[in-house]
């Protein structure tokens, strides 16, 4: 992209707008059709908050709101705990008896399409209660199945971070005088802390917006905000719609935001401790 | 080896007995044994991949030997996990701990002893003071030089008492003048704590000025174990010759063979050795002639009791206090010489100079193997 000089060239900067145009301009549609006074969504009809308003007393949205949070939270948590043991058994373990299996089957659910895994899961439960009454379609089959994927996720974040740790650590700490379980927690613990957030913080997301295996698995009275959406969205266009959109993408926005924003500080601040330790080293 | 051999008669502190650790079918170390005395400071010293690092993390406990037994005074540490040995390691990187201050990095061992909270806050005073980076106890390791680092994993690693001190490649993550100064500190500390200290090195230099013994190690074995001079001076090898410092090797078969003195035959002509070999006649040998034994002039030897050859200066090179310079002997062989520049006025050599080339019967070694 980058010309001789290191300056962008009037072709590159002409396919860049072009991308961030094509990405961008249709949330910015949506945005400002949020605010739009009009029943209709393709209609510019004057400024208003009312949606929100209307939002606001919508209780099955807030109801579907409710049970997306409490579900990508469980989900994001159990995915870390298992990706985190699976990982661990991956990078630690060279030998042990099916580990090309394991290893497979750890990130299967990556690339299996989400409309098998949904559907195989379904099967299975359906099986399950008619064999032994248990369980309801419901918010634990949901949050089985988002952990399945997200664990998978979890488990790939979570082993790249293993990899590149310094071994020697451990070993120090062993050395040391601790016993393999405080090696653990004492170190390898503090040491992965960042992977393990960035695995929470992405399963959670992964389970927020899922739609396909969540559609398999909810049962009645158990319907997240993606699938409610997706349900209006078919009945027709409404603005409200747009209101959520809006509030979702200003939640993201910030919270990227805030987050870049601190990464950045905290690696300047290293940068600088850094250089002042060999200059008055 | 046979004078470590000869030795077991006494208890020794640290005793490596036939030791051999294979993955899959290569010996990474095969069957290597040795005596460590208490307050010695010992390197192994070998390039990369010769088993000395195999070596010391079995010392260590991070791998389980495939055959013999490690013991400390007395008692075997197999089947010990590095967490109950007596020992501590520092490790090439140091492996601090980033998250911890200096000071907690260098109370860990003592934490994990459970001693009381006042001791181990006395014991870490005194182990800064040592190092001297008392005014850096609230540092994280990243706010640290490399050679602070160094100190802090040397202090974490003393502060447990240790009997035995493991340092992998003490140096290696420093630059080459720090290095020079840092090797004098970090012995002068190691003898005043008075611990047993076993390094891996693969800088010969860092092994002779720190060791009070050497064990040069190749593929998987120890080649010559003894003190810096005695390798350097005396090597029992083309090997060890050839690794510890530069060294001129002549190829050639034995002539004369007396108690006190041989003679060898090379192409480039008939070298008087002041030591017997007890060897065959017409056997092959190399003699081994350091570039720093070898004399230069440029009038004809008068004194016939040294070794004397005709030569052409090919190149040199001037070092400041001294000069290496490339002389081509008769028969096309270059050799190196080293001339010190005790005094500030020195003759030099320049390229196409025809001279003599001289060493004395003393200043040879003759190799079998």
């Amino acid at each position: 992209m980058e010309a001789a000089g290191g300056r962008v060239s009037n072709f590159g900067r002409f396919w860049l707008i072009a991308g961030y145009a094509f990405l961008y301009i249709p949330i910015l549609t949506l945005i400002i059709y949020s605010f739009n006074d009009s029943k209709m969504v393709t209609l510019w009809g004057g400024f208003t908050f009312k949606w929100y308003g209307v939002l606001a007393e919508d209780k099955e949205v807030l109801d579907a709101l409710a049970l997306s949070l409490k579900l990508a939270f469980t989900t994001a948590t159990s995915s870390v705990v298992l990706g985190m043991l699976g990982a661990f058994a991956m990078v630690r373990y060279q030998k042990f008896f099916g580990r090309t299996m394991f290893s497979a089957h750890l990130t299967a659910p990556l690339v299996v399409p989400e409309v098998i895994t949904g559907l195989s899961l379904l099967l299975f439960f359906v099986m399950l209660q008619r064999a032994i009454g248990w369980p309801e379609r419901g918010m634990f089959t949901i949050w089985a199945g988002h952990t399945s994927v997200g664990m998978a996720y979890a488990a790939v974040v979570i082993q790249s971070r293993l990899l590149e740790m310094d071994k020697s650590l451990e070993e120090a700490a062993q050395d040391l005088g601790c016993k393999p379980f405080q090696v653990f927690y004492l170190i390898t613990l503090p040491m992965i802390g960042q992977a393990l957030a960035s695995a929470w913080l992405l399963t959670f997301t992964v389970s927020l917006d899922d739609v396909v295996a969540t559609a398999f698995l909810s049962g009645p009275g158990s319907t997240t905000l993606p699938v409610l959406i997706l349900s209006r969205a078919k009945l027709g266009l409404n603005p409200t719609i747009n209101a959520i959109a809006t509030i979702t993408v200003a939640v993201v926005a910030v919270g990227v935001m805030a987050g870049s924003l601190w990464m950045y500080k905290q690696e300047k601040r290293r940068a600088a401790e850094q250089a002042a330790a060999y200059r008055d080293g | 080896m046979a004078a470590n051999l000869a030795t077991t008669a006494h208890k020794s502190f640290v005793r490596i007995d036939r030791l051999t650790k294979r993955f899959g079918d290569v010996a990474a170390v095969d069957n290597v044994s040795l005596d460590i005395e208490q307050g010695e400071i010992f390197a192994l010293l070998g390039s990369s991949g010769c088993g000395k690092s195999t070596l010391l993390r079995m010392l260590a406990g991070f791998e389980t030997p495939s055959e013999g037994n490690i013991s400390l005074e007395g008692e075997s540490v197999i089947g010990m996990p590095p967490h109950q040995r007596p020992m501590n390691m520092m490790f090439q990187s140091y492996a601090l701990f980033p998250h911890l201050t200096v000071w907690e990095n260098i109370a860990f061992g003592l934490k994990r002893d459970g001693m009381p909270r006042a001791q181990i806050a006395a014991r870490v005073e005194e182990m800064l003071n040592m190092v001297q980076l008392k005014r850096y106890a609230k540092r994280k390791p990243h706010q640290l030089s490399g050679g602070q680092q160094q100190r802090v994993a040397l202090a974490r690693c003393l502060a447990k008492q240790p009997k035995l001190l493991l340092l992998d490649e003490p140096l290696g993550a420093l630059d080459r003048k720090l290095r020079e100064q840092t090797q004098f500190e970090l012995v002068s500390i190691i003898k005043s704590v008075g611990v047993t200290c076993v390094l891996v090195t693969h800088d010969q230099e860092e092994a002779m000025t720190m060791a009070d013994r050497i064990a040069v190690m190749s593929e998987g074995r120890f080649i010559q174990v003894g003190k810096p001079h005695e390798i350097y001076e005396t090597p029992n090898s083309r090997f060890v010759a050839d690794f510890i410092g530069k060294v001129n090797l002549f190829d050639g078969v034995l002539a004369i063979d007396e108690p006190d003195h041989c003679a060898i035959d090379t192409p480039e002509g008939r070298f008087y050795v002041a030591h017997g070999i007890t060897g065959t006649i017409g056997m092959d040998v190399s003699v081994a002639l350091r570039p720093e034994k070898i004399g230069l002039q440029t009038e004809a030897p008068t004194d016939t009791s040294s070794n004397a050859f005709r030569g052409t200066v090919v190149d040199s090179g001037y070092y400041g206090s001294f000069s290496v310079y490339r002389v081509e002997l008769a028969g096309g062989r270059k050799i190196q010489v080293a001339i010190t520049h005790a005094e500030r006025h020195v003759e030099l050599y320049r390229r196409g100079d025809a001279l003599w080339v001289t060493c004395s019967a003393q200043s040879l070694v003759v190799l079998i193997s």
